[in-house]
């Protein structure tokens, strides 16, 4: 959070179940919400606002949630209202109203807005400090869809995961959960800045777990899907030849295949079951995109989120490593000089893409690690003169029209190598070491210095070649020391988005969607630990 | 006003139910109010407060059923949101795990409401920060805290005559202290239904002793080590162990509770001899709901007795399946403890690491029950039965299962996020690595 008190109330985050089709019910007209919006930002100037913002949200959200040969639940939710944002006498100030129906509904909003942050300006230690933004006029964003998945019945859906359940249980799997997640955010924001931006949010995650079972043993084992999330929508779920990455297991870049996976995914559950446990010790990683996301997004893109970094979430998510004392030495190695990891609004496809962000910001791409060196955060406008910038990196986001918009992390990715590498050679120059894929386990202490992460499919590598599949494997290791051991990046043409559904921060609670890009990289000499037990 | 009487209640479920044409209609209702107050870096940053109240109605035709909302409640609205619920329910596929509602059942009185709580105001949650961040302030120390209290009701319903409702009030509060140089940092965490129970300034004195007094830790080598365990560093593990114990899961193979072979391990020792668990709604010290979440009515259940798997959840689908007792999740657990203090426990350690809290806790392997995590806000060693000095933060890769066979001592069971848990004494509890964060 940035500064101030502002009205936080705990709406309904979710929304109210619906029928399938009214997803498909268009929105109320943008020329309605201009008029609310307008109303709002009247009513909060004459009350004395030096400036205002109202978001006016739709959310929808559709899950079907599949078990074997049997659909779970269907879940559709609607939500829909308006927040309305202010500064008054300082002080930030915040009121949402569900089901705002006229203009006198927000501007009674915005009237409590200003109502609010007038009486919290009294605990402000400084006054806000928000970055100047253009007005965009009225403008507006869609996210790139060529099949919206809201169109399509929903029996076609369950039926798609009925028989990636069907193929899974053919090839070996004891048990199957399937899911598809799709959300559209419908999002009109203005602000006395002299905007209005009008956005069509979409994105969809199909995912499913595999578990196989040796009765004898009582041992399980499961592999969970090699899908990402995506910023997308239906065409992810229909993959051309193009959009696979063959190897020793396929994986995926912009289309998926869910049947083809879970077919792999079945007969690799299996094959854990027998697969060597690993040998704790020090191994060179070889780490997939469908893996390498979720260390990115945990010792990269939380490190750097200004807000944590100054302490604004120390008594939850924690603070930094990352300190400002580092970033102003402008010689903090934070990897090694082939490290370039960037911040990335606007990357067509991934989960944090948006025209503008939620305080009227235009999206953009900036740099946090150039050859290995800090040189920037993730910061928004009430805070990026802390940093010296003079407009905000627009990472603005709120999960809902009732939750108060906040810093959220932009898609962080580390950038492909620029010399031509492919997997296989990166894997050929490797003596002992531990081919990763896929997401697992993964633990962070609270200024992001030590974590512990383990994987879905794990392949010995000895003298360059593939040995075998592995278990019980994790790695340790400290951020510093992690980007520094990073030895080799493959090229562009292996350059893929992993993500995170929903991400959480703050307090109460809100989730974010964010996708992190990589080529497959090479880590040396990593602490690898067995995670068998006995019990 | 959001909190209705049990008779206001029940006369919305009715006419709810006079309006149904379904071969079965549950309803929930609830409602009420919830405020919460956040800050950091001595400052306040968020505080807020709303009043909710809504009402979900499911229709049921055969095996397919469907849920709609609403919080208008004139007669029209009503029958409108009856009339959606079936249509959603006929449009819907059948669940082949489908249970038909059940018929009227009785219910334990709980004392989860309590007034004084129900009367917090955004002036109390003001001053409950001030408290907090003044004295930290004055001791040039930084707060960061998060205040939350809820005060509401529920209530329960069906077209076969079951009614339940059950007020509840409820306050959350943690504080994080760190020294300005950012070397020291304490953690104090409380629950309470009744907020004359609590005082921030008293918690976040303890944080701030804590920060004070693990500035300039030392690093250990990581290795086995004896611990004690604060109930706010053992809960979340506790937790996650008690939310692992559902029969189909163990039944189907793949829970630590499955045997191998096949079968479930019910009324195998897997625990020290002095481990026993249970849970009960009448607790003074931590009163549940009455009811679980499809109506099941919630009792005392022991779940482990001296060591020995004594009950498993069931889902009422699983358990007409296997013909036994549909026994719900409880809200919270107790596990009884010893009578010594933690100071008691810490005098008769010779050698070994008093932990405050743990923090980022994952499954590592579901197989059994290992858990990753780290220390965090006062990490400290004790030697001859003393606390010595501070220690850098470890990681560790333990199970909870293994915790409790390693058990030494146990003291005075203490609330902790609606659990009663003693602090606990293990040895050989398993760090993997050290942590520089403080």
């Amino acid at each position: 959070m940035g500064a101030g008190a502002v009205m936080l109330p705990n709406l309904s985050a979710w929304g109210r179940p619906v029928a399938p089709e009214a997803l498909l019910e268009p929105g109320i007209d943008v020329a309605v919400k201009k008029r609310l919006a307008d109303a709002a930002l009247n009513a909060a100037k004459s009350k004395g606002a030096s400036y205002a913002d109202v978001r006016i949200g739709r959310y929808l959200r559709q899950f079907v949630i599949t078990r074997e040969d049997k659909v779970q639940n269907i879940v559709n939710t609607e939500s829909f209202g308006v927040g309305v944002r202010v500064i008054a006498d300082g002080c930030w100030g915040f009121a949402a109203v569900v089901d705002a129906k006229n203009e006198s509904d927000t501007a009674k909003a915005a009237e409590n807005a200003v109502a609010i942050a007038k009486a919290n300006a009294k605990l402000m230690k400084e006054p806000v400090r928000l970055a100047p933004q253009k007005g965009f006029g009225e403008v507006s964003w869609q996210t790139p869809i060529k099949k919206n998945a809201f169109e399509v019945p929903i029996k076609e859906k369950a039926d798609l995961l009925l028989t990636v359940n069907a193929a899974a249980m053919k090839n070996g799997a004891n048990y199957v959960n399937s899911v598809l997640f799709m959300v559209n955010e419908q999002k009109y924001f203005a602000s006395t800045d002299g905007s209005y931006v009008d956005q069509d949010v979409h994105r969809i995650w199909p995912t499913f777990t595999v578990t196989a079972i040796d009765p004898k043993s009582g041992k399980f084992e499961t592999r969970d899907s090699l899908s990402a999330p995506m910023g997308m929508s239906y065409e992810y779920l229909q993959a051309n030849p193009t959009d696979k990455v063959t190897g020793i297991t396929t994986r995926y870049n912009k289309g998926y295949d869910m049947l083809e996976d879970v077919v792999a995914a079945a007969k690799q559950a299996k094959q854990k079951l027998t697969a060597k446990s690993v040998e704790a010790g020090k191994y060179d990683l070889i780490l997939d995109p469908s893996h390498l996301w979720l260390t990115i997004h945990e010792s990269v893109g939380h490190p750097l989120e200004l807000d944590r970094v100054l302490g604004y979430e120390a008594n939850f998510a924690g603070t930094s490593f990352a300190t400002l004392d580092k970033w102003q030495s402008k010689n903090f190695n934070y990897g090694s000089n082939i490290v370039n990891l960037f911040a990335d609004k606007t990357q067509v496809g991934s989960l944090g893409a948006v025209g503008w962000d939620d305080e009227g910001v235009k999206t953009k791409k900036w740099d946090l690690v150039k050859d290995g060196t800090l040189v920037n955060y993730q910061a928004i406008r009430d805070q990026v003169h802390i940093i010296g910038e003079e407009e905000s990196q627009g990472c603005c986001y709120a999960d809902n029209w009732g939750s108060v918009q906040f810093q959220r992390m932009a898609n962080v990715s580390l950038a492909a190598g620029k010399q031509p590498l492919s997997v296989d050679q990166l894997i050929k120059d490797v003596k002992k070491g531990i081919y990763i894929i896929g997401d697992g386990s993964f633990s962070i202490d609270q200024q992001r210095y030590n974590f512990q992460f383990g994987g879905q499919l794990f392949y010995e590598i000895k003298d360059g070649k593939i040995a075998g599949m592995l278990k019980d494997v994790a790695y340790q290791s400290n951020t510093q020391e992690f980007w520094n051991s990073c030895a080799q990046i493959c090229d562009d043409r292996d350059y893929r988005l992993g993500g995170s559904f929903f991400d959480g921060k703050g307090q109460p609670g809100q989730v974010s969607a964010v996708s992190h890009g990589s080529a497959t990289t090479r880590f040396n000499g990593v602490n690898v630990i067995n995670t068998a037990r006995k019990i | 006003m959001a909190i209705l009487s049990k008779e206001e209640a029940k006369k919305i479920i009715d006419k709810v139910l006079s309006f149904s044409k379904a071969d079965e209609m549950s309803v929930n209702l609830g409602g009420g109010r919830t405020g919460n107050i956040r800050y950091a870096r001595n400052s306040v940053s968020t505080s807020g407060e709303s009043n909710n109240l809504s009402l979900g109605i499911t229709a049921v035709f055969g095996k397919r059923s469907g849920t709609a909302t609403i919080n208008e409640f004139d007669d029209a609205s009503l029958e409108k949101t009856v009339r959606r619920a079936e249509e959603i329910a006929r449009l819907a596929p059948e669940n082949p795990e489908f249970v038909p509602a059940l018929g009227p059942q009785q219910y334990v009185d709980t004392k989860s409401y309590v007034e004084s709580t129900a009367k917090i105001d955004p002036a109390y949650r003001a001053q409950a920060a001030f408290d907090s961040i003044d004295l930290c302030n004055k001791k040039n120390l930084t707060a960061a805290g998060y205040l939350e209290d809820s005060a509401g009701f529920s209530a329960i319903g069906n077209s076969k005559g079951l009614f339940g409702y059950n007020p509840a009030t409820s306050v959350d509060f943690s504080i994080t202290v760190r020294t300005a140089d950012g070397t020291g940092s304490g953690y104090a965490i409380r629950d309470v239904n009744d907020v004359s129970k609590l005082s921030t300034k008293s918690a976040t004195d303890i944080a701030v002793q804590k920060a004070l007094a693990s500035t300039s830790a030392r690093a250990l080598e990581p290795g086995k080590y004896t611990v004690i365990l604060e109930p706010a560093a053992s809960v979340d593990l506790m937790q996650n162990m008690m939310r692992s114990i559902d029969a189909r899961s163990a039944d189907e193979g793949r829970s630590f509770l499955s045997k191998k072979g096949g079968g479930i391990r019910l009324g195998e020792k897997l625990y020290d001899e002095r481990v026993t668990i249970y849970s009960d709604p009448t607790s003074a010290d931590i009163p549940g709901s009455p009811y679980s979440g499809d109506g099941r009515p919630q009792e005392k259940i022991v779940w482990v007795d001296k060591g020995v798997v004594k009950n498993m959840t069931y889902s009422r689908f699983w358990a007409e399946k296997k013909g036994v007792k549909a026994v719900p999740p409880p809200s919270g657990f107790i596990m009884e403890g010893g009578t010594q203090s933690l100071a008691d426990l810490i005098k008769s350690t010779e050698k070994g690491i008093l932990v405050t809290r743990f923090w980022y806790i994952r499954f590592v392997d579901p197989q059994t029950l290992l858990y990753t995590g780290l220390t965090r806000d006062g990490t400290f060693y004790i030697e001859n039965g003393q606390i010595k000095f501070p220690v850098k933060n470890f990681r560790f890769n333990e199970s909870p299962v293994i915790m409790l066979n390693n058990l030494e001592a146990m003291g005075r069971p203490v609330r902790v996020s609606g659990n009663l848990i003693p602090p606990l004494k293990i040895r050989d509890f398993t760090f993997t690595s050290l942590s520089d964060a403080v």
